[in-house]
């Protein structure tokens, strides 16, 4: 039966991705392709809404006990709106970057929109993964959008291996869900037979954790930095690495049905988030210090999922969806005009783009969770449920918050220096290092900030009373909402207020585990990919030198049977019947003797024959 | 209307190659003519397509041929069978389509490969195992006269190879069928009653030999890891089209083998064998992938995925085999992801192969490295290698995806260790990753300078087979509507 909800779900994906299509295919001009893109964006956003609303859910046949289910909950109409909203916002800002071909850029990150907003809907595992893996294809395509320069490509690659090294996590629990019993669909999970249930949490916690970029898998963030700015704005903020927290907060209560997974988690996020934010604090470049800071707060979330606080994992989300893209966006404006993402080149660089650094201001008190900005509440809230899970875990939590309040205030400190005309010099050689700066912001560049800031600024209201109660409903939070007690909201305020003032007075040690993102990827190389690749060309040169040399050597040696074979035949076969054949001739030969011809010698022969015929006869008889 | 599917190509054949007046351009047509109505009729017979009831076959057609022992001219199609050989007409009319510009004795080419076209859909046709191994042999004749007279490099020694190889395999598979016959009772090579009457039953001895027989015979074909040794060279030194060909069609012919015979008339002995053959499955999978890890040569790198694909195709149907009562629909599953396997590969590595060729017809070279940023000269042929590659490698929107999850869902609820294989989907993408890096991306160097963008006869033939792909993993139930019956057949003749 088609409604208009239903007809709504459908479109919120097939528009996007049948648009994004045709964009990359048909390559039509920069000016049209942008103007279908933001149609086809700012369309989507409305569908969302309409879907938030009714909540459809559409079904159909696609493997066999498994439909292609695409389903909108509490937790998803929170979040597609979320997602749609800022591929509108980047991409419109992306207009202010000139990425050309507009037709290849605006389309795959519409096919991307397309794949992501099918995340947030999938109802089953298989529609999960169909639209897992189409992500991260399209993230490597995005990444290595200036493929001319191999290490962008080559930073896309490590983004896709090791993404999808953790989505194999999925296959394995589909193969557990069809094991298990209870339906390859996402709600059935945690009523699998217990055996089958942990297999299953497994699989999607690893592959969860993966694509949120936590700890060990944290490092193809770093490398995916090598895209365009207004990619991270999309895919390392409100989208991809969101998915991994969302999955988390969606199969919540089957990592709380095996006993050991939301432990799991919560340490990891935990983990993340305190050292990830240490590694934030040392990067010297912005992107990279932004995206260490996503790996953090995406720990936050992943957290949140383990210790039962959907609410606030959502709320966390979503907030830092705003924030992170908007601080992501601002850092590609910077770079645009400047030519730099060093934070030594940006000192200073909001007296220059007012309304971008105030948004940008915004977004970092909103990041170092200033009262009352939104990170400030949506942590808190998460923080609360883990204190009642174990202090241990919300002392690292608060850790991480006070780091969360250090890198942000780093960077407000960068970007509100007053440089002296004697230091300007320093600060000017940064320009044009990375790219040629374009020395100015252009309105689609800063316009989507504001209302991003916006967000920024108020998305705390999602944890707070009275909307957080709404909000808590609308996601079946466990056990119903409970407001996070004052004590402990202002405590974390004055922690981050605390830790704020403690950067701006002092220079922060950077030490170079940290800046080098904890070895993580030097340690996936030689942990990895180089063994990788060594049993690859040992098992080569096994295949050349035994396996197929084998073959050859067994048909070499069928070869030289059949030489033996023919010399014997020759030289004993062959040779016997020769002798036999001489010894029949010499026979012959012999035979002829007797044939003279003349007479008298045949009487004779006759006579003797005669005789001897006669001897015989008289003998035997 | 199964026989004029199977001998129309023949026929035209025997034309062509009898009437050497025709000109190559009239020759070259007439093959995209004949391998068009192939496709037309393969799909009016989808059209009109029944699942028959279990243990027989749809459009059967039945007449006598050796009655002395046992053999008939028997053909059927089911929801084994029919989605092969509809993916074997659309390959060969995609090599017909990209030969069009063939310069080498197009017209004696055309014969053959209407002559290799005919035996192919004839493997997947019959329903005798003499027509059925008649078929089969003659596609290596075939096969060597394309690799042996069209190819390049070593071709000689690599036609060889591949046709002793196979030939060898071929007779451990009459062996099996041999074994078969003398097994039934009355004595027959007819396969749905073998099928029916299982006749190896409650010989704890016989059975396993003649399996054993069987499944070296098909395994060569196949191939497995480690009967795998001819096929990188064939591929190397094979034209385009055959390659396409050999890899699309001509492996599948192995692994047909496996569900269509070895598993439904031996399945005592297959349970027996089913942990060895998962064991291949589990190795080919893993040791194809390394392997293509480890190549330089964009031809030989392909053809080691082919062993790890058809992997896959082992490992599920060695699943199934694991019989317990409470794995029925898994393992039904991992068939149909097998058979789905069988025609996702045939499109997606035909296409990858026929690019290949162009590659080598523009700069005589398969070497990665003698390339580099082609995405600059050769827009297009840039943009569907990269699609090849990730429906290659199994992502979803393509049949890959649909096939691999399939396989890994069944073989995985029915065998967890099975799940070491699921490395096999990793190091596939990243070793197409890195060819892709390699030939299309950074600065344009070496052979990709001047490089030439896909001609029509190129993309119209590498386009629609990719396009296929996406259809199907996008919408499978039609495919899959086909296929799961008779996976379900498969899994319960096996539980017999």
């Amino acid at each position: 039966m088609t409604t208009p909800g239903t007809a709504a779900l459908w479109a919120v994906v097939g528009l996007p991705a049948t648009a994004g299509a045709v964009l990359v295919v048909t390559r039509p001009r920069d000016r049209v392709a942008v103007r279908v893109a933001l149609a086809v964006a700012a369309t989507a956003v409305l569908l969302s809404v309409l879907v938030a609303v009714a909540r459809p859910t559409v079904a159909v046949p696609f493997l066999a006990g498994a439909d292609f289910v695409l389903t909108v909950d509490g937790l998803a109409a929170l979040v597609l709106p979320t997602v749609l909203v800022v591929t509108l916002l980047v991409l419109v800002a992306a207009v202010g970057e000139a990425l050309t071909p507009a037709a290849r850029f605006h389309g795959l990150m519409l096919l991307f929109a397309a794949a992501a907003a099918l995340t947030v809907t999938a109802g089953t595992l298989p529609t999960l993964l169909f639209a897992w893996e189409l992500m991260g294809a399209a993230s490597y395509a995005l990444i290595g959008f200036w493929w001319w320069d191999e290490a962008r490509v080559a930073a896309g690659c490590t983004a896709f291996v090791t993404t999808r090294a953790a989505d194999l996590g999925l296959y394995l629990a589909a193969g557990a869900a069809l094991a298990g019993g209870a339906g390859l669909a996402l709600v059935d999970l945690a009523a699998s037979s217990t055996g089958w249930r942990h297999v299953l949490a497994a699989g999607v916690l690893v592959a969860a954790l993966g694509k949120a970029a936590q700890l060990p898998f944290s490092f193809w963030l770093s490398r995916a930095m090598a895209g365009p700015s207004p990619v991270s704005a999309l895919l390392h903020s409100a989208a991809m690495v969101a998915m991994g927290g969302y999955l988390l907060l969606r199969t919540q209560p089957l990592l709380a049905a095996t006993g050991w997974a939301p432990w799991v988690a919560m340490w990891v996020g935990a983990g993340t988030a305190l050292l990830l934010g240490a590694v934030a604090l040392t990067q010297p470049d912005l992107k990279q210090l932004l995206a260490a800071s996503t790996c953090a707060q995406l720990g936050f979330v992943v957290l949140a999922a383990g210790a039962g606080a959907v609410a606030g994992g959502a709320a966390h989300l979503v907030a830092h969806a705003a924030v992170k893209s908007l601080l992501f966006l601002a850092a590609g404006a910077w770079l645009a005009a400047l030519g730099t993402k060093q934070l030594a080149g940006l000192a200073g660089v909001t007296r220059r783009w007012s309304l971008v650094g105030w948004s940008a201001t915004v977004a970092l008190l909103a990041l170092a969770g200033i009262a009352p900005l939104s990170l400030w509440a949506t942590k808190d809230a998460i923080l609360a449920a883990v204190r009642e899970e174990s202090p241990a875990l919300y002392a690292v939590g608060l850790a991480a918050a006070a780091l969360s309040a250090a890198y942000a205030g780093k960077v407000l400190v960068v970007i509100w220096r007053r440089v002296p005309a004697d230091q300007q010099g320093a600060v000017d050689a940064y320009r044009d290092q990375e790219e040629t700066g374009t020395g100015r912001i252009p309105l689609a560049g800063w316009l989507p900030l504001l209302v991003l800031a916006v967000a920024a600024a108020g998305a705390g209201l999602l944890a707070l009373p009275p909307t957080g109660a709404v909000v808590a409903h609308a996601v079946g939070q466990p056990g119903g909402y409970h407001p996070v007690p004052i004590p402990e909201l202002a405590a974390s305020a004055l922690i981050a207020l605390a830790a704020l003032v403690v950067v701006a007075r002092w220079r922060v040690p950077a030490p170079r585990w940290a800046r080098r993102w904890l070895g993580l990827r030097q340690a996936a190389s030689a942990l990895v990919t180089r063994p990788t690749l060594v049993a690859g060309a040992a098992a080569a040169r096994f295949d050349d030198r035994v396996l197929d040399r084998g073959v050859a050597q067994a048909a070499r040696a069928t070869a030289l049977l059949a030489r033996r074979a023919a010399r014997f035949d020759q030289r004993g076969v062959d040779r016997m019947v020769e002798v036999a054949a001489a010894g029949l001739r010499r026979l012959g030969h012999l035979a002829r003797r007797p044939q003279t011809g003349q007479l008298h010698q045949y009487y004779l022969q006759a006579v003797v024959v005669l005789v001897v015929g006669a001897v015989v006869l008289v003998v035997l008889g | 209307m199964l026989t004029v599917i199977v001998f129309l190509p023949l026929l035209v054949a025997v034309v062509l190659a009898g009437v050497p007046r025709c000109s190559d351009t009239v020759a070259r047509w007439i093959w995209v003519g004949a391998a068009t109505v192939e496709l037309a009729l393969v799909g009016v017979v989808w059209a009109g397509y029944e699942t028959p009831p279990p243990g027989q076959l749809a459009f059967a057609e039945r007449a006598a041929w050796i009655p002395g022992v046992g053999s008939s001219y028997h053909l059927g199609v089911d929801g084994l069978s029919l989605p092969l050989m509809a993916m074997t007409a659309v390959v060969f009319l995609a090599c017909a389509v990209y030969a069009l510009r063939e310069r080498h004795r197009p017209r004696v080419q055309a014969s053959l490969f209407l002559f290799l076209q005919s035996v192919c859909l004839g493997v997947f046709a019959a329903a005798d195992l003499i027509l059925f191994f008649v078929f089969f042999d003659l596609s290596i004749v075939g096969m060597y006269a394309v690799i042996a007279g069209w190819g390049h490099g070593d071709r000689a020694r690599s036609a060889l190879k591949f046709f002793l190889y196979t030939f060898l395999g071929s007779l451990a598979l009459l062996t099996g069928f041999i074994g078969l016959y003398a097994a039934a009772d009355p004595h027959t090579f007819d396969m749905p009653t073998l099928t029916a009457e299982n006749p190896l039953a409650g010989r704890p001895l016989a059975g396993p030999v003649v399996l054993a027989a069987i499944l070296i015979g098909l395994a060569v074909k196949t191939p497995t890891v480690p009967f795998h040794t001819w096929l990188p060279p064939a591929h190397t030194d094979a034209p385009a089209v055959g390659s396409a060909v050999l890899a699309g069609v001509l492996l599948k012919l192995g692994t047909y083998g496996f569900v269509r015979i070895a598993a439904p008339m031996l399945p005592q002995a297959w349970r027996g064998w089913a942990w060895v053959i998962v064991a291949v499955g589990v190795v080919s999978v893993l040791y194809g992938a390394l392997v293509a890890l480890a190549q330089t040569n964009l031809k030989r790198m392909i053809a080691y995925t082919s062993i790890n694909h058809m992997g896959y195709v082992v490992l599920a149907v060695g699943a199934a085999g694991l019989v317990s009562v409470d794995t029925v629909e898994p393992r039904a599953v991992a068939v149909t992801g097998a058979v789905t396997q069988m025609v996702s590969h045939g499109l997606i590595t035909s296409a990858l192969f026929l690019l290949a060729g162009v590659l080598y017809e523009r700069a005589g070279s398969y070497d990665l490295h003698a390339y580099g940023g082609l995405a600059a000269p050769a827009p297009i042929f840039a943009a569907l290698f990269a699609v090849g590659a990730f429906a290659s490698l199994g992502l979803p929107a393509f049949s890959g995806f649909i096939a691999e999850f399939q396989v890994f869902a069944g073989s995985i609820a029915t065998a967890p260790v099975t799940a070491v294989a699921l490395l096999g989907i990793l190091v596939t993408a990243a070793l197409f990753l890195r060819a892709g890096q390699a030939l299309l991306t950074g600065p344009t160097t070496g052979c990709a300078k001047g490089f030439g963008d896909l001609r029509a006869t190129e993309l119209w033939s590498v386009a629609p087979l990719l396009v296929l792909s996406l259809l199907i993993g996008v919408l499978p139930r039609p495919l899959l509507d086909l296929v799961e019956p008779a996976a379900r057949t498969v899994v319960d003749l096996l539980g017999r």
